[in-house]
């Protein structure tokens, strides 16, 4: 027999799928190399330097970090290289974000004295801690005063810090900077690298602890971050007995008919609808018809403000437990459907009824299945943005909806959740430069609240297989 | 069908007595009028080629057909002179008195003890020592005790197929049945395993009437008293199993056994 060749030899088939698998782990690779460059880039100290224009221009000189550089097609012909130079100061000297042609830059001048100060409201401040025209022993003490100075402040609360610092611009112009608006400072010029990595981490652990600044474009995302966690955990509460409740129903108690096949052809349709007609709905029904009959049974005295008829993380929860649903209930059936037949005839023939079977053999064999629907439903859950913008999800919340004050659990509140603060961060920003590398790094830890819920499940679901795993099979 | 050439005996020594049974699936007929008795304390045989209905008959005295969709049953099985079919019986208590090992090995994926603990604990029975005493009876009784009394919190998985098979039978005897249902209890297992289980079926006898399914003929000349042996959803003859592999009566038996079919 000859030997196939060409196409039929099944080469070809091989090296086409492999190519597939490889340019999708090219493409995830390339994702999560993208958002943490962006994204966590920004958090690292970059260096300050001195722009000098070309006096024609008539621009004062900057105390800028250098963003981006990019070519300009120019309107009347010809190419233009531009520089986008972050000079921060958007009280004194907006804007903070300016892009200027490389054939009008000067000079660049690297100054030991630079310092960046993270500021409570307008954004980061950049200067001098001295003067740039004065000698530079006494620039070196001024600044190394000011700096010790600055730092003995920062160590105590912003209420205990008085006076101000002096912030000398590039042309020498000095302001005053009050220390208790001050967060975090740095002179990225004069820091060595293990001051810059310790910065560095302070800086994301900020970003990941505390509570965003200035319409969520300075400061943290932690609401966000909890309120994602907090509402996929109640959501997984919710649609997990549910969904393996439903997933019993259809396998081992309905006989197995056409009308059987109708509702699971059906709940399997239901994972394809999109995702914001489940938001109308949750609006419609949880929110408004739920919501409202319990405000007028038991919060009658509040009307005609809301208490439970206005969208909160309850309405969100459910709402998304209601779109996970059929994710849920199709893994549970699948893993029901791989338990062979003799367990369950072994269990009965026992004299087990058909609960007592299930609840001995059938649940524990079929919870790695029910594991991958959770798996499969929080990754499709805390994804979800649309949906939540209708039923609870706001762009800041005041409170957090989990605190010390009874009932401690507040599931009628509002809630900041980490895909609509991406949303709200890339289009509703005032400032759209200052927030872009937040998109990133709020995307990125999206990513990675998803891959360590996952984990979780998975490292449980692994666990429980291999309680007892067939040494053969 | 009253010439088929069957066996009576004394009700004090019958145990399932069988009348007029038929069972269909979905209409297909499985089994036709079958009529015979099972005795007591004895091991008793059906052979036949396969969709003959012997494992029909079998699960019938349980009543695992019931599982079926679309399975219909008429005709009487008394046990102990007790109607079983009846629609009131319970037939957890059914199962109870008269248990079951498959074919293919089915232990639970739990450990060795949990697995002949399972029918004691579904009876309520949770007191450590006692279940640790009927647990090592069990065992014992299957022949099985020796192999695994320092594994007892192994996973049964870990057994090979023949001793799975023998804690399948501990297992069933641990909740103690009246009568044990054997479908084809050695046809998975190689042949050092079949012989355990043969003889373990053989000193079961004293304690238990038995049913065992097979169609290895040397098996059920080997293992069994008296011998059933179908053919097409018939009881074609039922004698003493030396008479029905010397001296056959009906011609299709005698075709069956010398190998002309099935």
């Amino acid at each position: 027999m000859k030997t196939p060749s060409g196409w039929r030899s099944g080469d070809g088939a091989l090296w086409l799928s492999t190519g597939a698998v490889t340019l999708t782990l090219l493409l995830t690779v390339t994702l999560l190399v993208l958002l943490g460059r962006v994204g966590f880039g920004h958090f690292w100290p970059e260096p300050l330097s001195t722009f000098t224009f070309d006096p024609a221009t008539g621009q004062a000189p900057v105390v800028a970090a250098l963003r981006e550089q990019s070519t300009f097609a120019l309107p009347e012909g010809g190419m233009e290289a531009r520089t986008l130079l972050r000079t921060g100061n958007r009280d004194a000297a907006p804007p903070d974000f300016r892009w200027v042609a490389d054939a009008r830059l000067h000079s660049v001048r690297f100054d030991p004295a630079a310092i960046e100060l993270e500021r409570r409201s307008w954004g980061p401040a950049l200067g001098l801690l001295a003067p740039p025209e004065a000698p530079a022993t006494d620039r070196a003490a001024l600044a190394a005063r000011q700096w010790a100075r600055l730092e003995g402040a920062l160590a105590l609360p912003p209420q205990a810090r008085l006076g101000t610092l002096t912030l000398y611009s590039a042309d020498g112009s000095a302001r005053p900077l009050a220390l208790a608006e001050v967060v975090r400072a740095w002179r990225p010029n004069a820091m060595d690298l293990r001051e810059k990595l310790s910065l560095y981490f302070s800086r994301i652990g900020a970003f990941i602890s505390e509570p965003p600044r200035e319409a969520n474009t300075e400061g943290g995302i932690f609401p966000a971050l909890f309120g994602t966690v907090l509402m996929v955990m109640l959501m997984t509460v919710v649609v997990t007995p549910i969904g393996v409740v439903a997933a019993l129903y259809l396998h081992e108690y309905a006989s197995q008919g056409p009308r059987t096949q109708m509702l699971r052809i059906a709940v399997n349709n239901l994972a394809g609808v999109p995702s914001i007609v489940y938001g109308v709905f949750g609006l419609g029904f949880f929110v408004y018809l739920v919501g409202g009959s319990l405000d007028r049974a038991f919060f009658a005295d509040a009307l005609p403000a809301p208490t439970f008829g206005t969208p909160g993380l309850l309405w969100a929860s459910l709402t998304l437990a209601l779109l996970t649903l059929p994710v849920m209930i199709v893994a549970t059936e699948e893993g029901l459907s791989r338990i062979p037949r003799q367990l369950r005839e072994a269990s009965l023939a026992l004299g087990a009824t058909r609960l007592e079977t299930i609840r001995h053999i059938i649940l524990p064999q079929a919870l790695p299945a029910v594991l991958t629907g959770v798996i499969l439903a929080v990754a499709r859950g805390a994804g979800e943005v649309a949906p939540l913008m209708l039923v609870g999800v706001v762009k800041l919340a005041p409170e957090l909806p989990l605190d010390s004050t009874f009932p401690f659990l507040h599931l009628d509140r509002q809630f900041m959740h980490l895909g609509f603060h991406i949303y709200d961060l890339a289009f509703q920003s005032p400032n759209v430069e200052a927030a872009r590398p937040l998109v990133y790094a709020s995307a990125l830890l999206l990513v990675l609240m998803i891959v360590l819920l996952n984990l979780g499940a998975v490292l449980l679901r692994a666990y429980l297989r291999g309680r007892h795993r067939d040494p053969l099979g | 069908m009253n010439d088929t050439p069957t066996l009576a005996f004394d009700p004090a020594d019958t145990c399932l007595n069988v009348e007029q049974l038929s069972v269909s699936y979905d209409g297909k007929a499985a089994l036709r009028e079958v009529s015979l008795t099972v005795p007591r304390h004895r091991v008793t045989a059906f052979i036949g080629p396969s969709g003959c209905g012997k494992s029909t008959l079998l699960r019938s005295f349980n009543r695992m057909n019931d599982l079926i969709r679309g399975v219909e049953v008429t005709g009487q099985i008394q046990l102990f002179g007790e109607d079983i079919l009846a629609p009131a019986v319970d037939v957890t208590v059914l199962r109870r008195r008269i248990g079951m090992v498959f074919q293919q090995p089915n232990p639970f994926p739990m450990s060795v003890f949990d697995n002949v603990a399972y029918g004691l604990r579904l009876q309520g029975l949770s007191e450590q020592r006692t279940l640790e005493r009927e647990v090592e009876w069990a065992l014992r009784s299957a022949a099985l005790w020796d192999e695994v009394k320092d594994r007892l919190e192994a996973s049964a998985l870990t057994l090979s197929g023949g001793q799975q098979q023998r804690l399948v039978i501990a297992r069933a005897i641990a909740i103690r049945p009246e009568v044990l249902l054997l479908d084809e209890p050695a046809s998975a297992l190689d042949p050092i395993s079949t012989l355990k289980i043969e003889e373990l079926i053989g000193q079961l006898a004293e304690a238990y009437s038995i049913i065992v399914v097979t169609h290895n003929m040397q098996q059920a000349a080997r293992v069994s008293d008296y011998t059933a042996f179908l053919y097409l959803g018939e009881l074609v003859e039922f004698s003493a199993t030396d008479d029905l592999f010397t001296r056959p009566q009906a011609r299709q038996t005698e075709d069956y056994i010398t190998g002309r079919y099935g």
